[in-house]
């Protein structure tokens, strides 16, 4: 334990945490996104496949409480090395010129943030359907056309892919740096690993909500 | 050529410091920008005021004292290249020009443009050595090193303690600063017993110097008068890993 | 004051080692018990106070930049030598030993030049242990070039920075000492003056540059690795900061100073552009290996260099020095540059440089190799001229560089202040009237690493030093002067800017007492400079206060001392009716312009003791005997 907070006490030790558990959500989102598809397919595709995954518990609630526990590290890191950041300038320049980090690099704090709000938001929404009237545990496909004809329910939907386009785009370039697993041979290819992630993910994501709110999914 | 200055002058570290326009009237383009500014400052000495204090001392680019944000940059707008090297030459007739300090909580400001870089000896001292006493070492074509690794460890070496990449990040983050040292000893075979810990007991010190984390701007990089490469911080974040794992040595 | 050298008997090659046997040691409980100061941080000082502190001394160390790591040592390129004889080309410690003789023209102590020799190759071994990235071939092991007209590759390099690759090895383990604590470090200090207290140094007056605080810092000795004077000429490849001051205080303490006179003009540095010039670049010395030297035949020709034909060219030094060619020595290049510019065949806008040209070796070897040899180097100068060494020869003009005077030191190191210990450029060291390239870094570290922490414990052991009190009248009268003299520079405030005495002392020593030197324009100097000196003290204008940061301050200290010393350099040079190394009277001369060395009257160490102010240094001579050597004329041709 004491090994552990030691770890974890560090700047870079955060930073680590935040990469791992920053893979344990690239993941997840790759894999929602996937089943997202299914949507496309019609009612009964993505109910049956949200149906089976809800049947098997372990994977469930092995998914659910790895998610929640990366989530609350990834954040708690996230503001502990934002503040430090904070109080190393407190005095910033005249006007600094950037001369090499991207805009995703520089907005991963708000991002992120945003990324946030949208979380607890869509929990309510489609997961304990709090927020939807007539939600159903057994009828995905309801829920989402009963939310996303709502139109700024879908507007919010798709400002949140481009959150996570930014955040995986320098995310996942960022955490193999931070994990140390580099090499000068495969530079180029992180960059296009990054770009590809950042790109399919997000725009998958935002078919559901575009096709619903135009009506050609009903 | 003409040109304007705006200056950052403080007193003292306590004192609160202010910008400062300064004239600087016929300078030649074939000056080095140091030299632009010992003239300014002999202009203000005969005018009674005192002169703009700034640290500088090889002024060949290979001491680290001198430390200048120039309109923005560290080291001002030429890549690779300390203040003392800049030339007249990168400016235009006219140029209202900005020189601040490195701004960090760990380099306060002690005069104008001076400010305190001992926090980067202090994290040398944490463990930036090899630790041989003098005397009693083998000779030294005893352990042959490949060229390609004393090529990365001299690329790692170069770095001249400016301390441009703390200046430069967002974060006022001293990484690669850090990360230079770590690799230079950490790749050569004679710096291996001691690597882990080493990696280790910077960052700690590091840390206590109240540098901000790293979040992989590479504005550092881009500011590095000696270009240290980005991959030197990944070698350092995978030291601290592998050390933390194996477990601390102390 | 006698000059007692105590150069322990027996063969040459026996004299260290049996020294080390006879020489009386510290018992460890002891050593903490002892405190050393080490003013300095260069190569000199960092190794000395690191290792000493590794033996147990309690040391302090002392220097003015913000880092112990900025000392002007890192500005070293070219390389170290060691006698290794890895290449196998038949070097050997005796041949070093004899090349740095020859090159001092036969004006060292034969006793330490050969020490130097021997120890040399156990600083390679120190530094590769500590780390230091030397250049290595495929095979994995160190490679080696040949340098400043050494016929033998015995120079180990760190691509275009081996000063600073040393010095950081250095840097790094005092930094592990100040971790341990045995050394405390006190950065953005500056040395003032020496306590003396019952004719021996037991510490020294300071300035914190930050709070313009006066300290005194006591100790029951003082080393001092204060670099060298190059500085006196105002443009130098020396750091803004390089200053005789240490030295110069000491002096006025009682530490003899010898040959001021002998300095170093290396041949290949960026000439001057304009007024505003606040220092000199060098060229790496290596960039002889493959450049050539050439001016115009004819003077006044002021045809663009490619446009001069080979038949108008005159590759001077490849001409008047076959078997060296461009690789003769830095006295002799500096010297036939100096001709061919008289002569009105300099090139470049002032007229005061000469071509190094590429073109032949980019020719041979293709760019790229060249390239791979000398791109950092191509890269600063095309950064400083605009001009580009690919298409167009270098301008080139020798400039002060290196200074091979200093306070005289015995076997020891020691002063003759008991206890004031002197390494590094700051001593007149081995290198005798002329340095060969190299050999400089060599002797840094021989000094510290190696020669200091064992003669130190030999000088601790012996002398009986009673705790000197916090209040003790010499601390105070010291503290008292240093005060004294801070706030007279304030209190002038006149309307000249410290710089500008600077650079009219500079003009002056380097037209009178620089290249070449003769009794007319010497006693021109000892004429002008005392002048300048009373201007000085009657106009520099010195702003702000001495309790602050204070940079005009620092300078105006410095330029004072320079002031006083650059008379002490001319009068050495005036009563030195020779020519020898880097010091050529023009009235000494062969009618080709060699140099002409006079063994029997000045084959000496000339050291000057102070006297007070007003009254006239005196000067005290150390006769050389070479047993092991014979006197040489040295040809290059
Ligand atoms: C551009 C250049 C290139 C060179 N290249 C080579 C080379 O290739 N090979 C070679 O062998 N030699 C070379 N030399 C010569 C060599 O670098 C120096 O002679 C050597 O480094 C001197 O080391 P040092 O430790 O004696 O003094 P320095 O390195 O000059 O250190 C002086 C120290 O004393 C301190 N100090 C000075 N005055 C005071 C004071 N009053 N109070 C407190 N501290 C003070 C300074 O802070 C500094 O720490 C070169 C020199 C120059 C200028
Ligand atoms: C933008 C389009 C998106 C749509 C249409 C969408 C749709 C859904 C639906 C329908 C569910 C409920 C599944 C069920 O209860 O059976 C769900 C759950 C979830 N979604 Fe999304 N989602 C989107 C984007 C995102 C994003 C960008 C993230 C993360 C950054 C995310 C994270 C989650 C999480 C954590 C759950 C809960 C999973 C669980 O029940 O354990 N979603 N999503
Ligand atoms: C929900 C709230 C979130 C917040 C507040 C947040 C915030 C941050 C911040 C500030 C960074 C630091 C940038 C850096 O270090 O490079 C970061 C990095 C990262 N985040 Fe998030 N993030 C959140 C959610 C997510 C999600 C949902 C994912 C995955 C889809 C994710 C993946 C990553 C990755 C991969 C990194 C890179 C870590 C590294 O650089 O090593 N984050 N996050
Ligand atoms: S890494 Fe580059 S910028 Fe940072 S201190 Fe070293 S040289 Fe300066
Ligand atoms: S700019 Fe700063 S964030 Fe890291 S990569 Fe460089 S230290
Ligand atoms: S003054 Fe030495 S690096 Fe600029």
């Amino acid at each position: 334990m004491n090994a552990l907070g030691r770890f974890y006490g560090t700047s870079i030790g955060k930073k680590i945490v935040m990469a791992v558990t920053g893979v344990v959500w690239i993941g997840y989102v790759t894999i929602h996104m996937a089943g997202n598809m299914l949507a496309h397919v019609g009612p009964e595709a993505i109910n049956a496949y949200a149906a089976t995954l809800k049947s098997i518990a372990p994977l469930l609630w092995g998914t659910r409480i790895a998610l929640l526990v990366s989530i609350v590290l990834h954040v708690h890191a996230a503001f502990t090395l934002k503040r430090l950041d904070r109080l190393a300038r407190p005095v910033g320049y005249d006007r600094q010129r950037f001369q090499a980090s991207t805009l995703a690099s520089r907005v991963m704090g708000w991002g992120g943030v945003l990324l946030l709000v949208f979380l607890i938001y869509h929990l309510l929404d489609l997961t304990l359907g709090v927020l939807n009237p007539t939600f159903s545990h057994t009828d995905v496909y309801g829920n989402l056309q009963a939310s996303l004809t709502v139109a700024w329910v879908a507007v919010f939907y798709v400002i949140a892919t481009v959150a996570l386009a930014g955040h995986l785009y320098h995310g996942v370039w960022s955490l193999f740096q931070t994990m140390g697993v580099i090499h000068p041979r495969y530079e180029r290819l992180r960059r296009v690993v990054a770009t590809v992630i950042a790109i399919l993910v997000p725009v998958g994501f935002a078919t559901v909500p575009t096709a619903i709110l135009f009506g050609w999914m009903r | 050529m003409n040109l304007t200055l705006r200056v950052w002058r403080q007193d003292g570290p306590e004192a609160a410091g202010r910008f400062e326009t300064v004239p600087a009237p016929d300078m030649s383009p074939d000056m080095s920008f140091l030299e632009m500014l010992d003239v300014t400052n002999e202009r203000l000495n005969d005018d009674g005021k005192e002169p703009i204090a700034f640290d500088s001392d090889c002024r060949e680019g290979i001491c680290g004292a001198c430390s200048l944000v120039i309109n923005g940059q560290p080291h001002g707008p030429m890549r690779g290249t300390t203040v003392c090297q800049l030339h007249m030459r990168s400016f235009r007739d006219g140029d209202v020009i900005v020189i601040e300090p490195w701004r960090a909580t760990s380099f306060p400001v002690l005069k104008d443009l001076v400010v305190d870089r001992s926090a980067l000896d202090r994290i040398v001292e944490a463990g930036g050595f090899i630790g041989v006493a003098t005397g009693g070492v083998p000779d030294a074509n005893t352990i042959p090193i490949p060229k390609d690794v004393a090529e990365t460890a001299m690329d790692a070496a170069a770095c001249i303690g400016c301390g441009a990449c703390v200046a430069a990040c967002p974060n006022a983050s001293a990484m690669l600063f850090t990360a230079a040292k770590v690799t230079h000893l950490g790749v050569l075979p004679q710096g291996q017993p001691e690597r882990y810990r080493r990696a280790l007991s910077m960052v700690d010190r590091m840390d206590l110097e109240g540098f901000g984390g790293c979040t992989n701007y590479g504005e550092c990089h881009a500011a590095c008068p000696k270009e240290i490469p980005l991959e030197t911080i990944a070698r350092l974040n995978r030291d601290f890993l592998v050390g933390s794992v194996a477990g601390r040595t102390e | 004051m006698e000059l007692n050298a105590k150069v322990p008997d027996g063969p040459l090659a026996e004299k260290w080692q049996r020294y080390r046997f006879d020489m009386k040691l510290v018992n460890p409980a002891n050593k903490r018990k002892h405190r050393v100061i080490v003013v300095g941080s260069g190569l000199a000082g960092a190794s000395a106070a690191a290792t000493m502190a590794e033996l147990g001394y309690r040391v302090q160390c002392l220097c003015f930049q913000d880092s112990s790591r900025r000392a002007h040592s890192i500005a070293a390129q070219g390389g170290i030598n060691a006698a290794k004889n890895y290449q196998n080309d038949g070097d050997s410690i005796y041949r070093l030993f004899y090349d740095t003789i020859k090159g001092g023209d036969f004006r060292s102590r034969e006793a330490n030049t050969y020490r130097l020799a021997e120890i040399s190759t156990q600083i390679i071994d120190q530094c590769v242990a500590q780390g230091v990235p030397f250049a290595r071939e495929y095979g994995g092991l160190l490679d080696n070039r040949s340098f400043g007209g050494a016929q033998v590759s015995r120079t180990f390099y760190a691509r275009g920075q081996t000063g600073q690759q040393l010095l950081l090895g250095a840097y790094q383990a005092l930094a592990r000492q100040v971790g341990l604590g045995a050394v405390e470090m006190r950065p953005r200090t500056e040395m003032l003056d020496i306590i003396v207290v019952d004719g021996r140094a037991r510490g020294v007056v300071a300035r914190d540059l930050v709070t313009g605080k006066i300290e005194s810092h006591l100790a029951d000795a003082v080393v001092l690795a204060t670099g060298g004077y190059a500085n006196v000429f105002y443009l130098s490849t020396n750091a803004m900061g390089c200053n005789v001051t240490a030295t110069w205080r000491a002096y006025k303490r009682g530490a003899a100073f010898a040959n001021p006179c002998y300095t170093q003009i290396h041949p290949t540095c960026i000439p001057v552009e304009g007024e505003f010039q606040s220092k000199l670049t060098l060229m790496s010395e290596s960039l002889r290996n493959d450049g050539r030297v050439w001016v115009p035949k004819t003077p006044g020709d002021k045809r663009a260099p490619q446009d001069i034909p080979e038949a108008d060219r005159d590759y001077y030094l490849e001409r008047k020095y076959p078997s060296f060619g461009n690789l003769a020595p830095r006295d002799i290049s500096s010297r036939a540059a100096k001709e061919a510019t008289d002569e009105g065949r300099g090139v470049g806008k002032t007229g005061l440089g000469v071509y190094l040209d590429f073109a032949d070796a980019i020719q041979r070897l293709g760019a790229s190799t060249i390239e791979e040899r000398y791109g950092n180097l191509f890269e600063m100068y095309n950064r400083i001229t605009a001009e580009d060494p690919y298409q167009v020869p270098m301008r080139i003009y020798p400039a002060p560089h290196y200074t091979m005077g200093g306070l005289w030191v015995d076997y020891n190191l020691m002063s003759t202040l008991p206890g004031l210990h002197v390494i590094g450029e700051a001593n007149y060291s081995d290198h005798g009237a002329n340095r060969l390239g190299a050999s400089a870094l060599m002797q840094g570290l021989a000094d510290g690493y190696f020669i200091i922490p064992a003669t130190i414990g030999d000088y601790l052991a012996g002398a009986e030093l009673a705790p000197v009190p916090e209040d003790h009248p010499a601390v105070r009268a010291a503290e008292a002067s240093v005060r004294d003299k801070t706030q007279r520079l304030l209190d002038v405030n006149g309307s000249r800017h410290v710089d500008s005495f600077h650079r009219e002392l500079g003009r002056i020593v380097w037209e009178k007492c620089g290249m070449a030197r003769n009794e007319q324009g010497l006693q021109e100097a000892l004429q002008r400079i005392p002048e300048i000196r009373a201007e000085f003290w009657r106009d520099v204008r010195v702003l702000g206060s001495a309790d602050t940061f204070n940079q005009s301050l620092e300078k105006a200290g410095r330029v004072a001392d320079f002031l006083e010393f650059a008379e002490l350099m001319c009068r050495d040079a005036l009563i030195r009716r020779e020519s020898c190394g880097g010091h050529f009277r023009e009235e000494f001369q062969t009618a080709e312009g060699e140099a002409v060395r006079n063994d029997a009257e000045f084959a000496h160490v000339a050291a000057w003791e102070y006297r007070g102010d007003d009254a006239e240094p005196v000067r005290h001579v150390e006769p050389l005997s070479f047993e092991n050597v014979h006197l040489a004329v040295r040809s290059y041709k």
